[in-house]
């Protein structure tokens, strides 16, 4: 069984609960094994990052030190913001011989030394070029047949480190919702801005970038957004009503590409935190029944 | 050859300022100074220029006064002059290889920035030319006839061009051209810039010349295969492909593609770009040279997966009757030229506008290259020259995006120097077919050429709109009920100063020029070498344009970087000029630092003989010895590196010169 | 002249690529450092093994020699030749206690100006660390010890000459 290590980051452990409640029991029906970090800490994105970028690296390379430490070959960071921040904390030490050396005499002070192995990658990354299309049709028990999608990928996982998919049309999510038997509607935003912090200090155009992309996933006939980051999904499921107030009522659901393959594989929908959504995704299970796939 | 062994010889050392190009970073009085203290210098100077025609003349002089027998030129690189100084060594009186030069422009002035280092490192070089050049032993330039028969290969516009110049001037010309028709780029553009004069208008006329010249044979549908020899005798083999039908029985006529059993053309027509289609048999547009059809075994009924299988009714036999010139059974033939110079015209590859994902081609039908476009407006073009897009519609308005593939780190980071031009040029056709309302999106306006600032003159009074910016994105997405159904341009208007959404109909891209996809095999067939964006390599920018580190094979038009349609003609001209310069001086002058055995020495070990990729050298059975065929031997001293028993010596780099410069350059510290 | 040291390259440049980029990276007007001395050679294949023991006994501290690509060399295989060599005087190096970044190989196109600069600067930087070669001291050293040692030999020879002794220090010189 492969193992990878595991930052699971801030967000999937609070208001991103959702995206590890379903991340993990998919990860265990592909035979995967994801060990966390002990004592993980904050990866050092958004304040710290535009603060002090040097310290902000240094969080993050206490992960990567621990990480390496661990043992396992690759690590895994779900939230795109943990991810490209790893990301980003290993070019510095590649680049940057003034940037390492803080690192690592910060890191020497905790007795910890990094030695830039162990990469750092993203779960939908991982779940479509380690393990493979082929590998995930063979779990889909319930394929989501007539479910129409738009894959929603973010920024930061194609910005500025596009390192498995293309910086300006990724579709790794998209081959990998067709192979769960959803239908992907264009979706010309793929990459736009969700509104990210913004919402927090200039509501808005933080607002109108949240529903620039929400009016046009229900404008190409969406059911459900699909996204890999948590903040994405906080932004898009998170302030329906001050966007109906302020423009027209974009209510779309808004759920984690895990939760979609946790339902394709047949589990418990609940337990994908499917019902942890402001705007929750109509029961699958109450749809009309989907041809089962052929054991 | 004694006599050198000896330290009596009289070395003249000359070191050049190059203006303040080396005496900037070198201290030239004291490298004269230093080098005439070493053995053998009777004298040693510094001036300002000793390329130009006084310094010269002071080698010459002080050759008579001072019956000097060496020379040693510390200047530029000997790639560019080692050959004027030969020359005034010669003049003097001297044999032209009791000379030697050393670099100290390229090799360390202009790359080094501390002065003591620079002047120590010049002394250094200066030192060991100072010991080789006294081991120097006088050479004859060996004279070798050079064959009067030329090849082009390529057949655009700057082959055509180099072709009928050599044809003119009485020389044979082989044209190869890998396409059944000649023609090239040029072929399929409407209009040329700033003149507005018709492509088909000025190119095919010299077009069908080409194909009457009796002192040019047409190798079309043909590719070089491989090349062997040196200058002046060169064999070629090229590879002709069946195109099934014998050329010199078609007619022309056509009426094989009329009668074809395919009513309709329904195939990809390559010289429209995909807008148009073909049929099996075909003739790629009307005013191909040759006036002869070729049949694609890739999709004609006579064949399964290119194999003949004899299962059509074959109409087109019947149609061409009496000519015969219809033959299936066509096989691939190879043939052998022999030629003395050879121009490489192999033009370039259009940017495939898809490794811009951003601007929508192949997504969004209504966007279109340029190359597209030109078709579009062509009146011989699939539509007649009516601008329809592909969902039949007429645009209304257009965007046209300048700069894509060119001036991008991500994709080339070249400027393709003809974009700005043609967009205009089709911002002026497309007004004229649409009236639509055309927006060109420029990142710096380039109109460099005799009339073309004039022509971005008249297109701003025509009203063509020119927003200073490069595009983000072209995408569908809808952001207010005006854009709805329309492709928008994303661009941040640079002088205006903020980033504008508009809405367009269609949407053109003026992709770059790329090397070709096989440029690399090209250049290694030929010997040239490539600069590091792929385009071949001249062998001096300014000096010899057309030239290429090989001799007698030259360059010309956008196989060498990106231009436009005057400037590769020009180049043909100049390339067809510096090839009959060599056919008309009727022998090759070489380098004379070829290899011979010391009979003596030689053992008879035979290890040099696989070494050798010329097959120079032969064993001679009766005086068990290795002997060494001058004419064939190029001169790189592989196997005199070989020897075991040290019995090869390469002319002109024999180990005793290579070991005293090796002293040398370690002599001074 | 400045007091830090700075390591004796010897480099031999074929004609058509190395040289060629040597030349571009003038024209470029790249920056590198000054202590490399460029021999011209018409083809890596030209490099006799010798020429290298020759310029490190003569005092070099490093040697780098340049040829086409892999396929691009233009005499057809020069470079294949070269690097067959330069394979085999490596073993010998490295057993004569040279170290490995003292020579290298390297393959460099006539549009790579920018290599040239690379490859120079790291080899200076990679010898600065390894300290002088200095064959010329060692080698006036041993030629001490030896004359020591034949003068020993002698005068012990000239004392009494014992056949068994004198064979028996003739075996240890020949080790």
């Amino acid at each position: 069984m492969t193992t990878y290590s595991y930052f699971p980051g801030c967000s999937l452990k609070g208001i991103g609960r959702a995206y590890e409640e379903s991340l993990l029991p998919v990860f265990q029906a592909l035979d995967v094994k994801l060990e966390e970090l002990e004592d993980w800490n904050c990866c050092g994105a958004t304040a710290y990052m535009a603060v002090d970028e040097v310290k902000a690296c240094v969080m993050a390379s206490r992960n990567l030190a621990m990480a390496e430490k661990l043992g396992h070959k690759e690590m895994i960071a779900p939230c795109s913001a943990c991810y490209l921040v790893l990301n980003k904390t290993k070019h510095y030490l590649h680049e940057s011989p003034a940037v390492r050396g803080v690192i690592e005499k910060a890191l020497a002070d905790v007795n910890l030394t990094y030695n830039g192995n162990t990469p750092v990658r993203h779960p939908l990354d991982v779940m479509v070029r380690d393990i493979g299309l082929d590998e995930i049709k063979k779990r889909v028990k319930r394929p989501l047949t007539g479910l129409k999608v738009a894959a929603y990928y973010g920024c930061q996982i194609v910005r500025p480190y596009a390192t498995f998919d293309d910086q300006y049309n990724p579709t790794t999510m998209d081959r990998l919702l067709e192979a769960l038997g959803c239908t992907l509607v264009p979706f010309p935003l793929k990459t736009r801005c969700c509104g990210a912090s913004l919402t927090g200090t200039l509501p808005e155009p933080g607002l109108l970038c949240s529903k620039i992309i929400l009016a046009e996933a229900i404008k190409r006939g969406a059911d459900v957004i699909a996204t890999v980051c948590p903040l994405c999904q906080f932004n898009l499921d998170g302030y329906h009503d001050k966007i109906a107030a302020k423009w027209n009522d974009c209510r779309i659901p808004t759920v984690y590409f895990t939760q979609l393959m946790g339902l394709a594989f047949g589990l418990d929908e609940r337990q994908l935190g499917l019902h942890r959504g402001f705007v929750a995704m109509k029961p699958w299970s109450a749809q009309p029944a989907a041809a089962a796939v052929p054991a | 050859m004694d006599a050198t062994k000896k330290q009596d010889v009289r070395i003249g050392f000359y070191i050049c300022h190059c203006g303040s190009n080396i005496a900037a970073m070198v201290d030239c009085p004291a490298v004269a100074r230093y080098v005439e203290k070493l053995p053998g210098v009777v004298l040693s100077r510094d001036y300002k220029y000793m390329c130009s025609d006084p310094g010269q003349e002071l080698i010459q002089k002080d050759i008579k006064e001072h019956q000097l027998d060496r020379v040693v030129v510390a200047s530029c690189s000997p790639l560019l002059h080692e050959h004027t100084f030969r020359a005034a060594v010669e003049a003097g009186g001297l044999n032209p290889f009791f000379f030697h030069m050393v670099n100290i422009r390229e090799h360390d002035s202009w790359v080094h920035t501390n002065k003591v280092e620079a002047t120590e490192k010049a002394k250094a070089l200066a030192h060991a030319a100072i010991q080789r050049v006294a081991k120097h032993k006088s050479l004859e330039v060996k004279k070798v006839p050079i064959h009067p028969d030329v090849l082009v290969v390529g057949g655009g516009i700057a082959g055509i061009h180099a072709a009928m110049t050599m044809a003119n001037a009485g020389k044979k010309v082989y044209l190869v051209e890998r396409e059944p028709s000649i023609g090239g780029h040029m072929a399929k553009f409407d209009k040329t810039f700033p003149t507005l004069d018709c492509a088909a208008c000025i190119l095919t006329p010299k077009m069908s010349e080409v194909g009457s010249h009796p002192n040019i044979t047409l190798l079309t549908y043909s590719e070089v295969a491989k090349m062997d020899g040196y200058v002046g005798n060169y064999t070629v083999t090229v590879k002709r492909k069946p195109r099934y039908v014998i050329e010199d029985q078609c007619t022309g006529c056509q009426e094989c593609i009329a009668n074809c059993v395919y009513k309709e053309p329904k195939f990809h027509d390559e010289f429209n770009e995909g807008l148009g289609k073909r049929k099996p048999v075909y003739i790629p547009f009307p005013q191909a040279t040759p006036q002869v059809v070729a049949i694609d075994p890739k999709v004609c009924l006579n064949f399964r997966n290119g194999v003949l299988t004899d299962k059509c009714k074959k109409s087109c036999v019947t149609a061409c009757g009496e000519k015969k010139a219809i033959d299936f059974t066509q096989q691939e033939t190879v043939q052998d030229i022999k030629v003395g110079t050879i121009i490489v015209t192999t033009g370039f590859k259009t940017f495939d506008a898809k490794r811009v994902p951003q601007y929508g081609y192949g997504k969004f039908p209504n966007v279109y290259t340029a190359l597209e476009i030109e078709r579009l407006v062509n009146a011989s073009g699939p539509t007649a020259g009516h601008v329809v897009m592909r969902d039949g519609r007429e645009p209304k308005s257009i965007g046209i995006i300048h700069c894509v593939g060119s001036r991008d780190k991500k994709t080339n980071r070249w400027c393709s120097r003809v974009c700005c031009m043609y967009s205009m040029k089709l911002a002026h056709l497309l007004k004229e077919h649409t009236g639509a309302e055309i927006y060109s999106f420029y990142i710096d306006m380039r109109t460099p050429g005799k009339g073309y600032e004039e022509f971005y003159d008249k297109l701003l009074e025509e009203g063509v709109h020119f927003i200073r910016g490069r595009v983000g994105e072209v995408t569908d997405w809808a952001m207010s009920p005006e854009e709805e159904g329309k492709l928008v341009i994303r661009v941040e208007d640079t002088l205006a100063g903020y980033v504008r959404r508009i809405p367009f109909d269609m949407v053109v891209l003026a992709t770059g020029m790329e090397p070709q996809a096989d440029a690399q095999d090209v250049r290694r067939m030929f010997n040239m070498s490539c600069g590091s964006e792929g385009f071949f390599l001249e062998r001096h920018p300014k000096l010899a344009p057309v030239s290429t580190f090989t001799e007698g094979i030259f360059i010309a038009g956008a196989c060498q970087g990106p231009r436009d349609i005057p400037d590769t003609v020009a180049q043909a001209g100049a390339a067809a000029a510096e090839a009959l310069a060599l056919i008309d001086k009727g022998h090759i002058e070489q380098e004379p630092n070829t290899a011979f055995i010391l009979d003596d020495e030689c053992c008879g070990c035979k290890s040099c003989i696989p070494l050798c990729p010329y097959t120079a050298i032969t064993f001679d059975e009766s005086k068990k010895k290795a002997t060494i065929n001058e004419a064939l031997c190029k001169g790189c001293g592989t196997c005199v590196a070989a020897c075991p028993s040290g019995s090869i010596v390469q002319n002109l780099f024999d180990d005793e010169e290579i070991f005293s410069e090796i002293d040398g350059v370690l002599a001074h510290d | 002249m400045t007091s830090e040291w700075n390591p004796r390259l010897v480099a031999f440049f074929c004609n058509w690529c190395t040289y060629t980029a040597a030349d571009l990276a003038g024209v470029s007007r790249l920056k590198y450092a000054s202590n490399v001395r460029v021999i011209r050679l018409m083809c890596s294949g030209r490099v006799d093994p010798q020429f290298i023991l020759d310029a490190l006994a003569k005092g070099a501290d490093g040697v780098l020699i340049g040829g086409c690509h892999p396929s691009d060399c233009h005499y057809v295989e020069g470079n294949y030749k070269c690097l067959r060599r330069f394979q085999l005087l490596k073993r010998m190096l490295s057993d004569m206690g040279i170290e490995e970044g003292r020579v290298r190989l390297e393959w460099i196109s006539a549009a790579e100006g920018e290599k040239v600069k690379t490859v120079i600067n790291e080899m200076t930087a990679t010898i600065k660390q390894l300290g002088p070669l200095g064959m010329p001291a060692k080698f006036e050293e041993w030629d001490k010890e030896m004359e020591h040692f034949a003068a020993a030999v002698h005068a012990q020879e000239a004392q009494k000459a014992p056949c068994a002794e004198h064979a028996q220090l003739q075996e240890t010189a020949h080790v």
